[in-house]
């Protein structure tokens, strides 16, 4: 028995929040699919930030020392995490830092939203953050009157196109220049009207427009990379400067954390600020990384730690070490399945071959979502990939397994035991081969494959053949 | 109804396992004293200006912000006078309005990394609070040899945890229009790294 008198079968309970998908992948991959555009797009930005990445990895003769070192500092922040949280919670505390516990999506959105209210702003700035989209933070404080303004380009093309991230580091990378310039011709408050479709010119566009907003805010809204447990220092790796703005102007920071983001040492950045760089963008080093302990420049600080289903996580063996991830997003641009349905097919905010693993997990197992662990082919290039190592092909079969176990016995898998029986004995082989003979004119009928019933989905992507004449063995015995 | 952090806590300790957590470090550790000539090179890759100072460091900046047209620069406290440009100097403390309308900062760093070409601030004597060298739209980086080390773990060993850190690695960039980078969004868009 459990803390809570529960079953310790039932484990931790699920999250809830962006990562559930509202329809199958499979059906969702096939509208992508149909998307010349979109192929083209995925394909150009996956194939550019591959070539980088695959440079700056060569440039480290230690790489995978790092990557091994890394590796084992997640591990062991998975098997201590309740110290760490509670050295973190007590150093930023020490520094000012005030810490909140959120145990699912609705419990942060509430503290965050009052905390807000309590500052009488009714505008926020935001550092792009995966654990606020997660559990859905600018819808709730769009209920409460508060506008959430996305500061980071790719969120803010994201937010204005009323569009959902499709790439955790690149959330437009479904987006080509030309359809940027015309979300921003039509969305962006004073934006010039003739606005080209030049990188440079797209960039200029969105620094004006936000940087009234970055001067005046009062509060702001962050996520963070890493939490340092015994100096309680945080930080946040970015490119754009916005963070910065973010974190460094207004009064008031509040930072929402996943609690697997904390690290035990100083030193362990060392190793975290040489994989995630080189992973994610392909650089040596990202234009501007903030740390900061506590409260500090008169700020007053903010520090949420979000559970929502990362204990249930932690709870399965086999599927924790999901909770290693840096958000890199690696995994998905070398990935074979990714460039070609984009991140919007697997209907989590986290997608890819991470978003596979991750999603079903924090989710728990969700009928919606449980097609997620099927949209690999298990070409391993994933788990090549990952600076921290997660054996994501092996955790994608072990999920598989779970969603099947928690399925029972399907058609599908009455239909192959039923065949393992009959091969299994040449004779009622031979019996059946024989018997199938005499459907060769219903194949004829092709729409007789497209039929609804419980082999329906089999045939969806497969071709049913016409028997032969003759089989093999009738052949061989006849010769 | 039991308090989130104790919930939070128990579910963490039902599920957490008892693993081994010794973390091999055999990756490359500190190193000490960086390549100058490397970290010069690493630094233009990201499409900042590099400078040598030969001679004296005072005359070396003016010389560079007279190039990039710029006759006022914000000076943080504790910034060294024998460095200081002749141009009109703006003083901390700022406000945030006349850091934006001057434009221009100039600033010392804690360390640089020959590696990774990055120069990390932390707020302390010559580098002023973090908002100084982040709202003006042109900064100049003033950088002595020795501070140059050699990769990320010299730095983090070397770094204070408990001091704004800001690292960084070139001007403001994007890579967020078809993972191409441009340069300069809100951050500085101009960085000169002038090594004294």
């Amino acid at each position: 028995m459990s803390f809570l008198g529960m079953p310790d079968a039932a484990g931790p309970p699920a999250g809830h929040g962006h990562f559930v998908a509202d329809q199958p992948f499979p059906v969702a991959a096939e509208r992508a699919l149909a998307d010349q555009q979109l192929r083209r797009n995925l394909g150009h930005a996956t194939s550019t930030i591959r070539r980088k990445r695959a440079g700056v990895v060569a440039e480290l003769p230690d790489w995978a020392e790092l990557r091994t070192a890394g590796a084992a500092i997640k591990d062991d922040v998975l098997a201590h995490l309740d110290e760490y949280l509670e050295q973190l919670e007590a150093n930023v505390t020490a520094r000012g830092g005030t810490v909140h516990w959120a145990r699912d999506a609705d419990e942060a959105n509430r503290i965050v939203t009052d905390l807000v209210r309590v500052t009488g702003s009714s505008e926020v700035v935001k550092v792009k953050s995966m654990a606020t989209q997660e559990i859905g933070l600018n819808e709730a404080l769009a209920e409460a009157g508060i506008q959430a303004i996305e500061t980071d380009l790719a969120e803010l093309i994201v937010q204005l196109g009323r569009d959902r991230p499709s790439h955790i580091l690149v959330p437009a990378i479904h987006r080509n220049r030309s359809e940027i310039r015309d979300i921003f011709r039509a969305e962006m408050a004073g934006v010039d009207p003739e606005l080209s479709d030049d990188p440079g010119a797209l960039a200029e566009a969105a620094r004006r427009y936000l940087r009234a907003k970055f001067l005046s805010a009062e509060v702001a809204i962050s996520g963070a990379n890493f939490a340092v447990a015994e100096t309680g220092t945080l930080a946040v790796v970015e490119s754009e400067g916005n963070g910065r703005m973010c974190l460094t102007l207004p009064r008031t920071l509040i930072t929402v954390l996943g609690i697997e983001k904390v690290v035990p040492r100083w030193q362990d950045l060392e190793v975290f600020l040489q994989l995630l760089p080189r992973s994610s963008t392909g650089e040596r080093m990202n234009p501007y990384t903030s740390m900061w302990a506590g409260a500090i420049e008169g700020q007053a600080f903010h520090l949420v730690l979000l559970d929502n289903g990362r204990t249930a996580t932690l709870a399965d063996p086999r599927g924790r070490s999901a909770l290693r991830c840096i958000r890199c997003s690696a995994c998905l641009n070398v990935c074979p399945v990714y460039e070609r349905t984009g991140g919007h097919a697997y209907g989590s905010i986290y997608p890819g071959p991470i978003g596979a693993v991750l999603s079903p997990q924090l989710s728990g197992l969700d009928p919606a979502n449980n097609s997620l662990p099927f949209a690999s082919s298990l070409c391993g290039a994933c788990f090549d990939a990952c600076p921290v190592a997660i054996d994501i092909p092996s955790m994608l079969i072990h999920l598989r397994a779970r969603v099947n176990q928690a399925n029972g016995r399907t058609p599908e898998a009455l239909a192959m035991a039923v065949l393992a029986r009959t091969m299994a004995r040449p004779e009622r082989w031979r019996m059946v081969l024989r018997l199938a003979r005499l459907t060769r004119p219903l194949a004829r009928l092709r729409w007789l494959a497209r039929m609804p019933g419980p082999l329906s989905g089999w045939l969806a992507s497969r071709d049913l053949p016409r028997p032969p004449r003759q089989s093999l063995r009738d052949w061989w015995d006849a010769r | 109804m039991t308090d989130a952090r104790t919930e939070i806590l128990a579910r963490i300790r039902a599920a957490q396992p008892d693993g081994p957590t010794a973390v091999p470090r055999e990756y490359r550790q500190a190193q000490g004293a960086g390549d100058l000539e490397r970290f010069a090179e690493r630094v233009s890759d990201y499409r900042a200006g590099v400078h040598r100072g030969r001679g004296d460091p005072s005359a070396a900046a003016t010389e560079i912000l007279r190039a990039r047209g710029l006759n006022r620069i914000v000076v943080p406290t504790g910034f060294p006078t024998q460095w200081l440009p002749q141009v009109e100097l703006v003083f901390e403390p700022v406000e945030l309005a006349t850091l934006d309308a001057v434009g221009a900062v100039l600033t010392t760093c804690a360390v640089a990394i020959a590696e990774t070409g990055t120069v990390v601030l932390d707020a302390g004597p010559g580098m002023g609070p973090r908002q100084l060298s982040l709202v003006p739209d042109y900064h100049l980086l003033l950088v002595r040899p020795e501070q140059i080390l050699a990769g990320v773990p010299d730095a983090v060993a070397a770094l204070d945890p408990l001091r704004p850190l800001t690292w960084i690695s070139g001007p403001s960039a994007t890579s967020d229009i078809e993972l191409n980078r441009v340069e300069g969004v809100h951050g500085p868009r101009t960085l000169d790294v002038l090594i004294v």
